[in-house]
């Protein structure tokens, strides 16, 4: 039987409550979102929290809106309200290919965006995503508010530059024109970790590629982009050879290791094939007008 | 720490540690044991229960997560001795072998008529995605929910024409 070890259970009813909790309970407290990865590695003591304070009734964090050119996802907004979302359905068909993959449905139920994505699993889908849009993190604390690129914002493996005393309240993704966006992700069994995925979007200005965003997970990638082969196409016609150029330099540029997921090679072959995919994708649909 | 559950329409009192997880209040504290306790990883969804309506796998819920919320359990779909349409359904079908799957796929299946009154077997196996049959009886099991669909909508139907009458 697995149990968490023993903890304080404390209740946050709104964001200030969450934070002055934090504060008070200090470096030792952890936050508990849908806990959905928390509780599993508090089963198996891979985290000892000596406080969990639960933020499941903020449901002021629960929202996904557009807010002038962009939108705004609140921290506590469930996997499966995004993968339910018209508005990000309309804008980045990304959203709804990455979160019809995540998890199953069950846990697309109770697990959220910010403890996703604050949790910082290296192979996180909703993290690619984010990188790929090049979204801003927004993260309050009894100071203030400040906002982060989530570009910057992975420290490293189940690390982020969220500090004692604050927590993450938003993410915002900009809202961009002609732009086609896709998600493909290889795993076992339907609902595993991705053993590869990649994502991007692709915004056109005739038939050159005027920006682009790649987002790629579990292969160790740096911030989970791989900003040469961005480089490489920005300016570029969206030629197949472009194309294929980038999708080499993301499988270059990578470093996934071996376990029991897959061998190294076999993971870099197949972030290359991942991203020419969701390059075209991306590509063709902002070609049709589709998101 | 003291918790008020209302479960299947009752409310139950207790006192609990905080890290009592939503399945073994259910089973050990209420005696509630039709939820299955299974791998305790969130990956099989035998534990699966509503929780304010909607199916969660409670083996990764804590007991104080659901103060002051409502859970439905298993043993809620029964009413006054009358089993739920898709209840009746596993029973037609032979949706269940070992039966140990069965609540959490009830609990799963149940949410998705209700949201969707005629799902497609596609939907069916994404909405069951998240629940594990190791006897891997899934093609009675989407049998089933087709038998609660079709008599579910029978019955709306003879309804409208009662109240036509």
């Amino acid at each position: 039987m697995q149990v968490p070890p023993p903890f304080e259970y404390q209740r946050a009813g709104t964001v200030d409550e969450a934070i002055a909790l934090l504060d008070r309970h200090g470096p030792e407290a952890r936050l508990l979102a849908g806990g959905h990865s928390l509780l599993p590695m508090m089963k198996l003591r891979l985290a000892r929290p000596e406080t969990l304070i639960d933020i499941n009734g903020l449901s002021e964090l629960d929202y996904i809106r557009r807010d002038g050119d962009e939108i705004a996802i609140g921290a506590m907004t469930r996997h499966a309200s995004v993968l339910a979302s018209a508005l990000l359905a309309e804008h980045y068909h990304i959203f709804v290919e990455a979160e019809r993959v995540i998890a199953d449905p069950l846990v697309r139920n109770r697990g959220t965006v910010g403890g996703s994505i604050c949790h910082a699993d290296p192979s996180e889908d909703l993290s690619a995503v984010f990188a790929a849009l090049r979204g801003n993190a927004v993260i309050r604390s009894a100071r203030g508010s400040r906002t982060v690129a989530l570009r910057d914002f992975h420290v490293g493996p189940y690390e982020t530059v969220v500090g004692a005393g604050e927590m993450l309240t938003e993410v915002r993704v900009p809202i961009r024109t002609r732009t086609g966006s896709a998600f493909e992700k290889v795993e076992r069994r339907a609902g595993d970790w991705s053993i590869a995925a990649a994502g991007a979007f692709v915004q056109l200005d005739g038939d050159m590629v005027a920006d682009v965003g790649i987002g790629i997970t579990a292969v160790g990638a740096e911030q989970f982009t791989c900003v040469e082969a961005e480089e490489a196409l920005r300016g570029r016609a969206a030629s197949d050879e472009a194309v294929a150029a980038a999708a080499s330099s993301c499988a270059a540029g990578c470093r996934p290791s071996a376990d029991q997921r897959g061998p190294e090679d076999y993971k870099r072959h197949l972030v290359g094939v991942l991203v020419a995919r969701v390059l075209h994708r991306s590509i063709a649909s902002a070609r049709g007008g589709v998101a | 720490m003291r918790v008020t559950v209302t479960v299947n329409g009752a409310e139950t009192h207790a006192e609990i540690e905080g890290r009592l997880l939503l399945i073994h209040y259910l089973r050990d504290n209420l005696g509630l044991t039709g939820s299955h306790w299974g791998c305790d990883t969130s990956n099989c969804g035998a534990c699966t229960v509503w929780l304010d309506g909607v199916p969660v796998k409670s083996c990764t819920t804590l007991a104080a997560m659901a103060d002051g919320h409502e859970v439905r359990t298993v043993e809620g779909l029964e009413v006054d001795g009358v089993l739920d349409p898709l209840q009746q359904g596993f029973m037609e079908e032979h949706g269940l072998q070992c039966g140990f799957c069965t609540p959490g796929m009830l609990m799963t299946i149940r949410a998705l008529l209700d949201r969707d009154p005629n799902p497609d077997e596609a939907t069916i196996r994404e909405a069951i995605s998240g629940n594990l049959c190791r006897c891997t009886g899934y093609e009675n099991i989407v049998r089933a929910t087709r038998w609660a669909a079709a008599h579910e909508a029978a019955a709306r139907t003879a309804h409208q024409e009662e109240a036509l009458v």
